[in-house]
C-alpha cells in the first residue's frame, strides 16, 4: 500500500493540471453525471413499463400514439432533442412567468427531461420486444388456469419479459451513461463539462480527456458488473444444469 | 528498446520541425465565429470583422495569401498546435498562460471587458455581495472565464458557453442574470442589436494584467518566429500609412 501512495505522489508531483481544484471540478462533474443518468433511467423505466404494455396492445388507438412517440424519439438525435427542450422553450412568450420556469431555467431539468423521454422510448421498445417474445405455451397455460388478462400480465408475461429484456436493457443503461456526455453543451458541468473546462483552461486535451475517459470506463464496469450479477440471479433457470 | 523509440520519435519530430520552418506564402488563420464586430458573417454570409479585415490587410502587406478556418474557441490553441492552421487571429488576449504554448505577435488592439445585464437589473454594481447567488455567463476557456471563475466561483453560479450566441440567448431568456465579455462584442450584440434591452453594469475591466493581458495578439506556433516577425513589421507599416486607422474606423466609429 505505501508503494502505491508513493507512486501516486510521484505521479502527481510537478503536474499543474490535476490540482485539488480541478479534481474538485471532476468530482462535481461525476456527481452531476451519476445523478442525471440515474434519475433519467429510473423515470424512463417507470414510464416505459405502461408504455410497453400499451405498445403491445391490440387496439390501434392505444398502440399507434405510443409507436409515434418512440419513433420520433428514436429517430432524432438526442442532442437535437436537448437543444429543442433547452433553447426551444424560451421562444414561448411569457414562459418566464409560469410555474414551469424555475424548473426550465436550470440546465439540469431540461437535460433530465430530454434524457428521460429518450431512454423511455428505447426502453419501451426493448420491453415490447420482450413481451412479444413470450412463449405461446406460457400464455396458453395461464389461460387454462382461467387467469384474467390483467393477472396474466402481472404474474406471467411481465416477470418473464423483464428477465428476457435484461441484457438489452443493460446495454441501454450504458448507452445512456455515454449519451449523457452531451449535457455539457447546455452549460451543465457534468463529467465531460469538467473535462472541457480543464481542457480549455490548460490547453491540455490529452490529460483532461484521458482522465475523464478513465472515469467513464470505471462507471461502465460498475454497470456491467451489476447487470452480470442480476442476470446470474434472475436468469439462473436458463443456464444449463450441472 | 524504449530509449530507441524515444530517440527515433525525437528524430522524426525534429525532422518535421525543420521541414515546417519554411517561408510561408500561404497563411491559414484559425478564427472563432461569430464574435461581433471582431469576426462575424454579414448578411450575405461573408466572413467579416475587424480581425478579418486587418488580417487580410497584413497578408497583403507581407505578400502572402491568406485563408480563414473556423474553429470553436475551446479548441483553438490545440488546433494551431495540430497544424490545422498556421496562426490564430481571433480576439485572443496575450497572457502568460498562453505564452507557454504559443508565440504572440505585438498586440494589435486593446479592449476592455464589461458586465452586461438586462435593462433595469437589480445588479447595479459589481461585487461579491451583489453577485451572490446570481448566474453569470461566460465563454468557456476565455480570459473572462478565468477571471470570473477565480473571483466569483465561491458566491455565484457560473455557466460556461461554447459560443457567445448561446450565451446571449440565455441572457435574453433570463436564465442568466449577467454576462461578462469583451466590451465591444457586448456593444455590438447586446446594446446595438437589441436596443434598450441591456445595459452595462459597473466599470470596464482592464485589470489585472494577469487576466486581461496586454491586448489582443496574433498567435503562432513557437517555432514560427520569422513569420511572427514579418507580421509585426507589417503591423507597424499599416499603423504608419493609415490603413490600420481606416479599418479601426470601419468597426469602432470615432476616436
Amino acid at each position: 500500500m505505501p508503494d502505491i501512495t508513493l507512486w501516486f505522489q510521484e505521479l502527481l508531483a510537478g503536474n499543474v493540471i490535476f490540482t485539488p481544484t480541478t479534481l474538485g471540478y471532476y468530482w462535481d462533474g461525476l456527481v452531476t453525471t451519476v445523478q442525471l443518468v440515474f434519475l433519467s433511467l429510473v423515470a424512463g423505466l417507470v414510464l416505459a413499463v405502461p408504455l410497453a404494455i400499451g405498445r403491445s396492445s391490440r387496439h390501434r388507438w392505444i398502440s399507434l400514439p405510443i409507436y409515434l412517440y418512440t419513433y420520433v424519439f428514436r429517430g432524432t438525435p438526442l442532442l437535437i432533442q436537448l437543444y429543442i427542450i433547452y433553447y426551444g422553450v424560451v421562444f414561448f412568450d411569457g414562459i418566464q412567468e409560469t410555474f414551469l420556469w424555475p424548473i426550465l431555467r436550470e440546465a439540469f431539468y431540461p437535460a433530465l427531461i430530454a434524457f428521460t423521454l429518450n431512454t423511455a422510448a428505447y426502453t419501451t421498445e426493448i420491453f415490447r420486444g420482450a413481451i412479444k417474445a413470450t412463449p405461446r405455451g406460457e400464455i396458453e397455460a395461464a389461460r387454462a388456469y382461467g387467469m384474467s388478462s390483467g393477472l396474466m400480465m402481472r404474474r406471467i408475461i411481465l416477470p418473464s419479459a423483464f428477465r428476457r429484456a435484461l441484457p438489452a436493457y443493460g446495454n441501454e443503461v450504458i448507452f445512456m451513461l455515454h449519451a449523457s456526455a452531451i449535457a455539457s453543451v447546455v452549460t451543465l458541468m457534468d463529467l465531460t463539462g469538467a473535462a472541457r473546462f480543464v481542457y480549455a483552461r490548460f490547453y491540455a486535451p490529452f490529460e483532461a480527456f484521458l482522465f475523464v475517459a478513465a472515469i467513464y470506463l470505471c462507471l461502465t464496469f460498475a454497470i456491467l458488473y451489476l447487470f452480470r450479477w442480476l442476470e446470474k440471479r434472475l436468469l439462473a433457470h436458463l443456464r444449463p444444469q450441472n | 528498446m524504449k530509449k530507441l523509440l524515444t530517440v527515433s520519435i525525437l528524430g522524426v519530430a525534429m525532422a518535421a520541425g525543420t521541414a515546417q520552418a519554411r517561408d510561408y506564402d500561404h497563411v491559414r488563420f484559425g478564427v472563432d465565429v461569430p464574435y461581433e464586430p471582431m469576426e462575424y458573417r454579414d448578411a450575405d454570409g461573408e466572413l467579416t470583422g475587424f480581425d478579418i479585415d486587418l488580417g487580410n490587410a497584413l497578408c497583403a502587406e507581407i505578400g502572402v495569401t491568406c485563408e480563414w478556418i473556423e474553429q470553436e474557441w475551446d479548441g483553438i490553441i490545440p488546433g494551431l498546435l495540430a497544424r490545422n492552421y498556421d496562426a490564430i487571429m481571433s480576439s485572443m488576449s496575450i497572457n502568460e498562460e498562453r505564452r507557454q504554448t504559443v508565440l504572440f505577435s505585438d498586440p494589435y488592439i486593446t479592449i476592455p471587458g464589461a458586465w452586461f445585464a438586462p435593462e433595469g437589473s437589480e445588479i447595479e454594481e459589481i461585487s461579491e455581495e451583489t453577485l451572490a447567488d446570481k448566474s453569470i455567463g461566460v465563454q468557456r476557456g476565455t480570459t473572462f472565464d478565468s477571471y470570473v471563475t477565480d473571483n466569483y466561483s465561491g458566491v455565484a453560479r457560473i455557466s460556461r458557453y461554447s459560443t457567445a450566441d448561446d450565451m446571449v440567448l440565455d441572457l435574453q431568456s433570463q436564465r442568466l442574470d449577467i454576462v461578462f465579455l469583451e466590451y465591444i462584442v457586448g456593444q455590438a450584440t447586446l446594446l446595438d442589436a437589441r436596443e434598450g434591452q441591456f445595459e452595462v453594469v459597473g466599470e470596464m475591466v482592464t485589470e489585472p494584467e494577469e487576466y486581461f493581458g496586454e491586448g489582443f495578439g496574433i498567435a503562432f506556433r513557437q517555432r514560427d518566429e520569422a513569420l511572427a516577425e514579418r507580421f509585426n513589421e507589417a503591423l507597424a507599416t499599416l499603423k504608419e500609412d493609415g490603413t490600420y486607422d481606416e479599418i479601426y474606423q470601419r468597426y469602432f466609429g470615432e476616436e
